[in-house]
């Protein structure tokens, strides 16, 4: 027992790896070599893209999820199932929508074997803490979102966690309820109210995260990794207003649009989007909303060239949405993404001006020429006699580069982007691509 | 202010009782007199039923109905049971699924009157010279018209629970025995109240099919209302068997208003929707109760025990996917379990085609098959015409909501009636007027199960959105066009599920509609359904084994290769919303 851990240590995780099995069946790597320590008395936020694995480590901390190597400590006791001492809340809620708001808390007490008296006592005083008392007998789908998701937070608060886990709590409630529970669990964590040690919340809103925490780790993708680490010393309540706010609002936008080391950058500058020719991987994102960005950025007051965190403001997307955006254009080299900024290209001004037909033309030849599927696609259809070929025949090809959701939804995306740029049309019954158009 | 008064409803004034108490425990006590009455006669020995044999006095029926309608209770019980078991069974291990779900896919499929051959001999046997021998015989018949479906959807609610429902489950340390309690019985739910009401339908029919039955030299007829128009058929007594079916009429009513309507407006709390519905299902039954006050008191003890059952901590010996180091399953109890499994088929059919072969030739099999092909022909006839008629019948009712909303409970109701009490009166007319057994005995088939198409239809076009139905007005889309273009594809999934339920029902109902007869005269038409009627009162138990495979073949072929796909293409395609 030489390194016996600090006692005000809670979670301690080392080199934490994590992979699934992919439709190849090569493993895809979600989490790599992930270092993490939870002290008591702080709010840590987990800040990445969509499929940067912050989840995923949520869920190892949770014992939902085993790593696939490294070693994971509740305590100084390795996590082999969901440890004592730690709840979660859910950014679906999962609430169970036969039980009462009552019976919704006291269900972590049942579990624990807690006699009916006391379990009363404590549901009531949880319920009266998280401000909704006269809700006892309600059922979860008399709730307004709001409320629902402070059942969520009352049922883990309940059973007295050293650790309380948070996945995106707040992202599927509207900005105002949103804003309102934020702050009101800020406020009852500094009046020291809460019964719990630390929180542990996983987020992908850059301003909640300086919002709320004493520390932000900032996750890069593929596979995921802590990319940097920054210490919140503002003091609560925080103004978003407060220059300091926005200073650190900003950098930690640089931060995630910053390209990766060298040695992984992809040969054609597609930035952020994992994967490099064709087992590339595209989120699907409309046609419609690529051209509209593109004339939003070409026209006043931004002439080409916009500021990330205002863009976002402005169109009420979430970062990891302007990312997304930000990153197709610059694939189709309409724009370029760099330290927090969206530059429109001289192609994309270009498009921005045209007829919709000279878009399509445009838009058919940059898929082409930047998106190395397509051509293979475009290519292939033109090579065979028939001018016809089923969408198998490219899903296998995706599925040696990423799993089976992945290659569905690249084929998504190439299916819709294509028929826009009338570069084929696919029949989805007979789910294949060719050459000829309905007349 | 920290000290709060803890309401709980129930417990307020809970002693002193009110008149809707007075009027529930009429109703608790009358059930349990009932019941216990019912169940004494049950335990006779076998020679009382020729002591005091059916009669069609009609001041017995009260009593035969009794009887019928605990033999339904104590199946639905019986299905309940075995749908928890084997669902999550089939649903908590991978190798158990294996071998469960393809088992009860064909175990649909199969003809259930076909069964009553072998289950009448052998538990006559369990229980020499008793009556409980008969009647469990008769429950498990209609046992096996209730519980395929029910556990199809038990286990595929228990594979869909949400995923982070299960999750919290865990974070949560509920033990696995909790979270089936908590978790995954409550989601599973509507879903099975659906299924338990769609199979009592069935039930009814079989309930009243084998009560009295002749299996070779033995004689069965329980008291109940099946043999009591069994008798009135020996006897060509027209107006005993309008007795019966007002008796069953009402007997079907007090089951969906005392027990189910009840049970539905309950279990609405259950719905898996984020959102409060519209119109949640109301049961003057369910609110009387609600109202009692002392009843409700009583009712505590039993709450707190089902509370403690539900809690107690014991944990699947299959461990949760947590063990994602050694998530790879161990090959080794797979290659024996493999193993284990073909042994066991291959035995299984050498042991059939040796029982089978010593008695069948190729000719009867051929045989089998033509009279099979014989009754898919009337199948696919029927079907198509209950379409012709009621698709049009359904759309019009169904757009107008006024009437639909008083025809959809008719013809719910209409489905759940045993149609084979009503054979007689059509048996009556075919001998009256001379009438060719092969055409005219077929509509029986589909009597009974031609009103699921009219209400899924009904519920199709009441869905139907009426944004769609203004968009095709103001094209001025009429006539063929916009039944083709509009309407037809937009009730497509409602029919679908219609035509299969009532496929499936018209296949097992073969078996009673393609023989009959009245008094002495004796209608067949040819068919699968005759060939296994006629074999089981043969007692030529190679020769039913035979029918049974044949028709589950083609129950099983005809499923996989119409209604599947269909059915598929309209949830793809066609779903609207």
């Amino acid at each position: 027992m030489l390194d016996q851990p600090n006692k005000a240590t809670l979670i301690d995780i080392k080199s934490v790896c994590r992979s699934f099995p992919k439709g190849s069946g090569e493993a895809l790597q979600v989490l790599e070599k992930v270092d993490l320590t939870i002290h008591a008395g702080e709010i840590v936020g987990l800040l990445g893209r969509s499929g940067s694995g912050k989840s995923t480590l949520l869920r190892i901390i949770a014992g939902l999820i085993a790593p696939s190597s490294g070693d994971a400590m509740c305590r100084g006791e390795t996590i082999l199932g969901p440890p004592n001492g730690v709840a979660m809340v859910f950014q679906s809620f999962a609430l169970f929508p036969w039980l009462t708001v009552l019976q919704n808390v006291e269900l972590g007490l049942e579990a624990l074997g807690i006699d009916a008296a006391e379990r009363r006592k404590r549901a009531i005083a949880a319920i009266d803490l998280i401000g909704l008392d006269g809700f006892e007998s309600a059922y979860p789908k008399e709730l307004s979102g709001g409320m629902r998701q402070r059942v969520g937070f009352a049922r883990a608060l309940v059973v007295h966690p050293d650790l309380l886990l948070m996945d995106e709590p707040f992202s599927a409630l509207d900005v105002l309820t949103a804003e309102t529970l934020r702050t009101d669990l800020v406020d009852l964590w500094i009046e020291g109210r809460l019964p719990i040690k630390s929180v542990l919340m996983v987020t992908h809103n850059i301003e909640e995260a300086v919002l709320m925490c004493d520390r932000v780790l900032v996750f890069s993708s593929n596979p995921g990794r802590v990319a940097a680490e920054f210490k919140i010393d503002l003091p609560h309540p925080r103004n978003r207003l407060d220059p300091t706010f926005r200073q650190l609002v900003d950098t930690l936008y640089a931060r995630m649009t910053q390209r990766p080391g060298p040695k992984t950058q992809p040969a054609g500058g597609a930035g952020n989007i994992p994967g490099t020719g064709v087992g590339m991987v595209l989120d699907h994102v409309s046609s419609n909303v690529l051209s509209g960005l593109i004339e939003t950025l070409a026209a006043e007051p931004y002439n080409g060239h916009a500021d990330l965190p205002v863009l976002a403001g402005q169109l009420q997307l979430e970062a990891d949405e302007i990312f997304h955006l930000g990153e197709s254009l610059q694939l189709l080299r309409f724009a370029q993404l760099s330290e927090g900024d969206l530059v429109l290209s001289d192609a994309g001004m270009r498009f921005a001006h045209l007829e919709t037909d000279a878009r399509k033309k445009m838009f058919a030849q940059h898929l082409v020429e930047y998106v190395p599927v397509m051509g293979l696609i475009k290519r292939v259809l033109d090579e065979r006699p028939s001018h016809t070929a089923p969408a198998a025949r490219f899903r296998n090809e995706l599925e040696d580069y990423m799993s089976e959701d992945y290659a569905d939804e690249t084929l998504k995306t190439i299916v819709s982007w294509g028929r826009y740029g009338e570069l084929f049309a696919y029949d989805e019954q007979s789910e294949t691509f060719s050459l000829e158009n309905p007349n | 202010m920290y000290f709060r008064v803890i309401r709980v409803p129930a417990l307020e004034q809970a002693l002193r009782p009110n008149i809707w108490d007075i009027v529930a425990l009429i109703l608790v006590v009358g059930a349990m007199v009932l019941i216990v009455y019912g169940g004494e006669q049950t335990t006779l020995p076998l020679s009382s039923l020729d002591v005091a044999p059916v009669s069609l006095d009609p001041s017995n029926l009260p009593l035969y109905a009794l009887r019928t309608t605990m033999r339904m209770l104590l199946a639905i019980i019986c299905s309940i049971i075995f749908t928890f078991i084997y669902a999550a069974l089939a649903a908590k291990s991978r190798r158990a699924e294996m071998v469960l779900i393809p088992l009860l896919d064909i175990l649909q499929s199969v003809p259930i009157l076909g069964f009553l051959t072998f289950t009448v001999v052998f538990f006559m046997n369990l229980f020499p010279g008793n009556v409980l021998g008969a009647e469990l015989a008769c429950v498990f018949a209609i046992f096996t018209s209730q519980a395929w479906n029910m556990t199809f959807s038990m286990y595929q609610s228990m594979r869909n629970v949400p995923k982070d429902l299960e999750e919290a489950t865990q974070s949560f340390h509920l033990s696995g025995w909790q979270r089936f309690w908590r978790l995954d019985v409550p989601f599973a739910m509507p879903g099975l109240i659906w299924n338990t009401m769609m199979s009592m339908s069935g039930g009814w029919f079989f309930v009243v099919a084998s009560e009295a039955i002749t299996v070779g030299n033995t004689t069965v007829t329980l008291p109940g209302i099946g043999s009591y128009v069994a008798l009135g058929i020996e006897k060509q007594d027209l107006t005993a068997i309008g007795y019966a079916i007002l008796t069953m009429l009402l007997v079907i009513i007090a089951y969906d208003q005392l027990l189910f309507r009840p049970i539905v407006a309950w279990a609405d709390k259950f719905r898996f929707e984020q959102t409060a519905s519209g119109n949640p299902p109301t049961s003057w039954m369910l609110d009387l109760f609600r109202r009692t006050r002392a009843l409700r008191a009583l009712t505590l003890p039993f709450a707190a025990v089902n509370r403690a059952f539900s809690n107690l901590r014991i944990n699947w010996p299959v461990s949760l996917p947590h063990a994602a180091k050694s998530s790879s399953p161990s090959r080794v109890v797979d290659v024996i379990w493999f193993v284990l499994i073909a042994v066991s088929t291959g035995y299984a059919a050498y042991r059939a085609y040796d029982y089978l072969s010593a008695s069948l030739g190729p000719s009867d099999i051929f045989a089998a098959f033509g009279y099979g092909l014989l009754t898919l022909a009337r199948v696919i006839v029927l079907i198509a015409l209950a379409t012709l008629i009621w698709v049009p019948v359904g759309v019009w009712i169904g757009l107008r909501p006024k009437l639909a909303e008083r025809v959809q409970p008719l013809a719910q109701f209409l489905a759940a009636f045993p149609a084979n009490l009503a054979f007689p009166v059509f048996v009556y007319l075919i001998v009256h007027y001379g009438l060719n057994a092969n055409i005219w005995l077929s509509p029986l088939m589909i009597l009974g199960t031609q009103w699921y198409i009219l209400f899924n239809v009904i519920a199709g076009a009441s869905a139907f959105p009426s944004d769609l139905r203004e968009a095709a007005s103001s094209l001025h889309l009429k006539g063929w066009r916009w039944w083709i273009k509009v309407v037809l594809p937009g009730i497509f999934p409602y029919y679908i599920t219609g035509a299969i339920t009532a496929s499936g029902g018209s296949w097992n109902a073969s078996i009673v509609a393609e023989v009959a007869s009245w008094g002495t005269t004796h209608l067949t038409a040819a068919g699968l359904g005759a060939y296994i009627a006629k074999a089981t009162e043969a007692g030529d138990f190679p020769r039913v084994v035979l029918g049974i495979a044949v028709m589950c073949i083609l129950v099983t072929l005809f499923n996989r290769l119409l209604w599947r796909p269909l059915y598929a293409f309209g949830e793809r395609r066609l779903r609207l919303g």
